[in-house]
């Protein structure tokens, strides 16, 4: 374990809390506005999970690749995918990052190197193992991260592409936000293993297993493997220990765990932790006004013409 | 004329198309070696092991790695060594590369190609023998291509690399060493082609059935029954007015392909004509296909199991109304 310590360069303390809270306020929006039934379909919120988000995409390039899973909104709001956009997708509207065609579970921001989400539980750690390659093929320096939860360790998929990730030593930087929770049952009822660094220790990649709530230590953990990756190296694991503040979706009951208590949670949660840290406060109140300003620009987007589905299917 | 084989045009469009495109690259179980029909060979002697890349038996990843590369600004080549295994790497092809440029609002795209081959008759089995090209026709993202001559295994997979979306590029095994004219011309996905003018029947083959429909023309003929033959070469997209424009010469319709009849291609195909057709139509439509069942593996159960020419002669003259 890392611990980190607010010992950061300039204002990077200042951007990853600006970061963390954009995510916070937006989150806690589309999970009001799916109650509302204004934001559509299968919805999962990343609160609690921001430091991930913050720590890792803050310090990429936009022509470096970034792959997520379900639980997306937090990495592409770090990545840099504008807020209205964002916000219509999740609408549904034309003015989405998709064009409403891809929804929560499928936001792809290629402009920001945000080249997807995926809703099939790591059926993407490939593609970023593709992008790593193209990129290498190609001359350049681009790497390659993705991210997934612990629940994804336990598919055949993620061990085809450690497999092949070290095999071929890509630059990709594989990121597991690990909550404890896959879906609804915890990490024990899956598998005997429980950290994720373990699991790939037989591969020989460097891997490291940080306190995911510390998005100090995220970053500097971070850092170093992406300047591995950078100057040819890779691939890399970090493990995220983090919490899942909600439920696997807006929605779920929560039956199977008990609440965290407020105390708890006041020690655990990313952004508080930091703006402790730095003494801090006014990024809360920038980002509900970024998020309002989000929330009515996508309301006044119009719905995607039936016309546009024919269009899309191929290139 | 010179002679050439399906297999050969094959690696010799995929050498033109790395040669002609550094972006282009090959990779797939065993491939520097030349797979285990020689597909591949000599290609890692001319492009190096960087772009013909030996992979672990990990169907899924490797397609997935291609999708990413391909997302990324390269034009992948998989090689999925039987079709029986393309169902290891379905989640890969059907909810990833499928859906990327549609799902993305038009932002992705992916220039994928997945060669594979499938087909029966060499005692491998029911897991080494299948025709499963039906399954990827019902994927609205995928285009899928059948080839059944050298000339068009080599155009339509130099138009494969070449087209932005993902191409499932399915050929059979039994085609892989016939003897044939070489021939350097182009061929466009989702144009059919006559492969033999005639008055009476059409029979529209996929693959190996055309050959095979072929030879049962020439057969017929002997009796004055004049067939004429449509290999529509895609089945996505889908050439249907040539197919629609013999229909109306012929009046009568046999659709032959080697995978099971029931839910194949033929039972989409049929359904779209009598839908363009039905007052063309002075018979039912008839189909050649497969058994449903798995393909037995000893020799003769097996070649009963697989249709063929005297297949496509009974449909012709059940489809005239004439006993067999």
């Amino acid at each position: 374990m890392t611990t980190g310590v607010a010992g950061l360069d300039g204002d990077v303390g200042l951007r990853l809390l600006r970061t963390m809270w954009r995510i916070r306020v937006f989150e806690e929006r589309v999970g009001q506005l799916t109650r509302a039934d204004e934001v559509h379909g299968l919805v999962h919120l990343s609160v609690g999970q921001e430091g991930v988000a913050a720590g890792v995409c803050g310090q990429l390039r936009p022509d470096d690749a970034a792959y997520s899973n379900h639980r997306a909104h937090g990495h592409a709001i770090a990545k840099g995918v504008p807020l209205g956009p964002l916000m219509a997708e999740l609408m549904g509207r034309e003015g989405g990052v998709c064009r409403g065609m891809g929804g929560s579970m499928h936001v792809v921001d290629v402009e920001r190197g945000f080249l997807g989400a995926t809703g099939v539980v790591g059926g993407n750690l490939p593609l970023a193992l593709g992008s790593a390659l193209a990129g290498r093929l190609l001359g350049g320096d681009q790497v390659a991260v993705v991210f997934f939860g612990d629940g994804a360790v336990q598919g055949g998929i993620f061990v085809e592409s450690v497999n092949i990730a070290t095999l071929w030593e890509l630059p990709v930087i594989l990121v597991c936000e690990n909550n404890g929770f896959a879906e609804f049952t915890p990490r024990s009822a899956h598998t005997n293993v429980e950290r994720v660094s373990d699991v790939v220790a037989p591969y020989g990649l460097d891997r490291e297993t940080v306190d995911g709530n510390d998005v100090v230590a995220v970053r500097e953990a971070f850092a170093a493997f992406l300047d591995g990756a950078r100057s040819g190296g890779g691939p890399f694991l970090l493990e995220c220990l983090t919490h899942r503040l909600r439920g696997h979706y807006e929605g779920d009951p929560q039956h199977y765990r008990e609440a965290l208590a407020a105390e708890d949670w006041q020690e655990l949660d990313p952004i508080l932790r930091l703006q402790q840290q730095l003494d801090h406060e006014g990024f809360e109140v920038e980002a509900r006004a970024e998020v309002e300003e989000a929330v009515e620009w996508a309301r006044s987007r119009p719905f995607p013409s039936p016309e546009v589905i024919a269009e899309l299917v191929y290139a | 004329m010179s002679e050439t084989t399906y297999l050969h045009a094959i690696t010799t469009a995929l050498a033109e198309a790395m040669r002609a495109d550094e972006r282009v690259l090959v990779l797939g179980e065993d491939v520097a070696e030349g797979g285990p029909w020689g597909a591949t060979a000599g290609l890692a002697d001319e492009f190096g092991a960087e772009r013909v890349r030996n992979t672990p038996i990990s169907e899924a990843a490797i397609t997935g790695i291609a999708i990413g590369a391909a997302q990324s600004g390269l034009r992948p080549v998989v090689e999925i060594m039987f079709i029986d295994f393309l169902t290891l790497a379905l989640d890969q092809l059907v909810n990833q590369a499928a859906k990327a440029h549609f799902m993305s609002g038009g932002q992705l795209e992916v220039p994928l190609v997945v060669r594979t081959q499938g087909g029966a008759g060499q005692r491998g089995g029911a897991q080494h023998s299948q025709s499963l090209e039906a399954w990827l026709t019902h994927v609205p993202g995928l285009k899928v291509v059948m080839p059944s001559t050298a000339a068009d295994a080599a155009g339509l997979l130099t138009a494969a690399i070449a087209d932005p979306n993902p191409v499932v590029f399915v050929e059979n095994k039994s085609l892989y060493f016939r003897r044939e004219p070489a021939s350097d011309a182009s061929a466009a996905i989702g144009s059919a082609r006559v492969r033999r003018q005639g008055r009476d029947v059409t029979v529209v083959a996929l693959s190996r059935l055309v050959p095979e429909s072929l030879a049962a023309a020439d057969e017929l003929a002997e009796e004055g029954i004049d067939v004429e033959v449509i290999d529509p070469r895609s089945l996505v997209p889908l050439d249907l007015e040539t197919i629609v424009d013999s229909v109306a010469k012929t009046h009568r319709l046999v659709i032959a392909h080697e995978a099971v009849e029931h839910g194949g291609f033929g039972a989409e195909l049929a359904a779209q004509v009598q839908a363009a057709a039905f007052d063309e139509l002075d018979a039912p439509i008839v189909r050649v296909g497969a058994p449903f069942t798995p393909i037995p593996f000893t020799p003769p159960l097996e070649d009963a199991y697989l249709p063929g020419r005297t297949d496509v002669i009974a449909a012709v003259r059940r489809v005239l109304g004439s006993a067999s």
